[in-house]
């Protein structure tokens, strides 16, 4: 069974309709990528999950209907790690961590035990301010924060975006921890398709608000169009 | 004005006046920091919430409650009756523009203001407070019994909602929803009801201010007023964004007013409030975020 599923989701900005019936699924313990130029719509399929957009349709989490608000959401059992990282910087990387776990009770020092064995700079800096916080560092904290969450399911926006390759892949090599140990499905918005494809065990392409090609990522490797259009080759 | 000689044991009793007056206005401008960090408004019915909830105070102390049973009863329907207001009032007007919000406010605080007179009548009443107004000796300072009262009071709860805002859970949410609305939501955070909690903290805060005040002034609708004004410029001059802001720039103000009123012949008790806010004025300009405040820097 899907853990989530989309069904022909659409979704607006005021006047302007960003989405045009999305449809996509997520198995549990799956890690899906979304590929597609800027303006797809890759960054508000997301955010019609999370509830940070207007949508019409109904998305299915856990076979159950997902409410619209943010705050529901998240007690669902979905962290969604925003486009831009969505850090508290004015909070220290302490609180930013036992934010993540707000709809948690217990475990909380345990479970940041573990995101600074995963990512060291932030135990380091655990009581500095997080907008101080490299680019790279900020993402590991945004993804820490979401590990606190315990999520089923993870949104990422863009994990790679402006970071140097040696931290793209501290992040995703996180990731994929977070998939085989907790069993995380994870849903992963990226420019980057190359290394979306390399760790994605399937993918959809966005073009306009629409899904055009869908597959695992061994075939989308092998589409002649996906690459020439995404992967440069 | 011809000012008396100068005694150091006068200029204590001074400076013990000066946190006084300061610990009002600092507990006021908490109240102010906290909703206008959360709402980016300055809540203009600050001052009347905290005369409506003493004069409650008022009015439960005469049907033969003794100050400190009626204190915890205030308290408690200063913090409903806030986020009571925030719900209502509010929240419909949440996402308007900061005039129409704060047009609200002052708009609430005519409401209150009628509604009290209404109640109560204008005229000035005694409040009895808990405090007496004899003095003790404070290593060879005589210092009034009520002034240390307040201080204590004012100062114990400012540090109790320090502990509350920076160790409870429920805390950090409160400054998460204030500083990043957004993210608090995907973290599940209801932010809605963290703004209307907000509000009651705030209330509650005027309240105790109020019960405080009261026995030192007198009891009338417009009791907050000048001390509200005064209230916005000790939160102006710690920064509108930093609560411990707030709380140093009431008691920096609070000493400033008192010693200029005592010690500079020309300023006096007429002139006090113009040059308090001179000083605040070039303070400003050499700082435009107050002492504890960030200049907002946008990138564009």
């Amino acid at each position: 069974m899907s853990l989530l599923e989309l069904n022909g989701i659409e979704a607006r900005y005021g006047q302007v309709k960003a989405l045009h019936g999305v449809t996509l699924r997520v198995a549990e313990g799956e890690l899906v990528a979304v590929l597609g130029a800027n303006g797809a719509g890759k960054t508000t399929t997301l955010r019609a999950i999370s509830g940070t957009v207007r949508r019409s349709g109904d998305v299915l989490f856990a076979g159950t209907k997902l409410p619209r608000r943010a705050e529901a959401t998240a007690r669902a059992g979905i962290a969604h790690v925003p486009e831009g990282r969505g850090t508290f910087t004015e909070l220290s990387v302490w609180d930013n961590l036992r934010l993540g776990a707000y709809t948690r009770r217990g475990g909380v020092k345990e479970d940041a035990q573990r995101v600074f064995k995963f990512f060291p700079p932030l135990g380091d800096r655990r009581d500095q301010q997080a907008g101080t916080l490299s680019g790279g560092e900020q993402q590991m904290l945004a993804l820490g924060r979401a590990m606190m969450a315990r999520p089923r399911l993870l949104l990422l926006d863009e994990p790679s975006l402006g970071l140097a390759p040696i931290v793209v892949k501290e992040i995703f090599e996180a990731l994929a921890k977070m998939k085989s140990e907790d069993g995380t499905s994870v849903l992963v918005v990226e420019q980057n398709a190359n290394l979306a494809l390399a760790h994605a065990s399937r993918a959809y392409v966005l073009e306009v608000g629409r899904v055009v090609v869908e597959g695992t990522s061994d075939e989308l490797l092998a589409n002649e169009s996906v690459r020439k259009s995404y992967l440069g080759y | 004005m011809v000012v008396p000689a100068f005694t150091w044991t006068e200029f204590a009793q001074q400076i013990a006046a000066g946190i006084r007056s300061g610990a009002i206005y600092a507990g006021l401008a908490l109240a102010l920091v906290i909703i206008y960090r959360s709402t980016r408004v300055i809540n203009f019915a600050q001052g009347e919430m905290a005369t409506f909830t003493t004069f409650i105070c008022w009015s439960l102390m005469n049907h033969g409650f003794s100050f400190w049973t009626a204190f915890p009863i205030v308290l408690a329907i200063a913090f409903v009756g806030g986020v009571a207001i925030e719900r209502v009032l509010i929240q419909p007007v949440e996402n308007a523009s900061v005039l129409t919000i704060v047009i609200v406010t002052l708009g609430l605080a005519l409401l209150l203001n009628g509604l009290m007179s209404l109640i109560w009548g204008g005229a000035n009443r005694q409040f009895h407070g808990p405090f007496s107004t004899r003095t003790i000796d404070v290593g060879g300072v005589p210092i009034s019994v009520q002034d240390i009262g307040i201080v204590v009071v004012s100062f114990s709860l400012v540090a109790l909602l320090g502990l509350f805002f920076r160790y409870t859970k429920l805390g950090l949410a409160l400054r998460a929803a204030a500083v990043n609305p957004d993210s608090s939501r995907l973290v599940g955070v209801r932010v809605g009801w963290m703004l209307a909690l907000g509000w009651g903290i705030a209330a509650l805060l005027g309240a105790v201010a109020g019960m405080m005040v009261a026995p030192v002034v007198f009891l009338d609708p417009n009791m907050m007023q000048t001390i509200l004004l005064y209230a916005f410029a000790a939160a102006v001059l710690g920064g509108l964004d930093s609560p411990i802001g707030a709380v140093v720039g009431g008691i920096l103000l609070g000493l400033t007013i008192t010693l200029l009123e005592r010690y500079v012949g020309f300023v006096g008790s007429t002139l006090k409030l113009p040059v308090a806010l001179l000083l605040i004025l070039v303070l400003l300009l050499l700082r435009p975020g107050g002492l504890f405040g960030r200049v907002a820097v946008r990138r564009v």
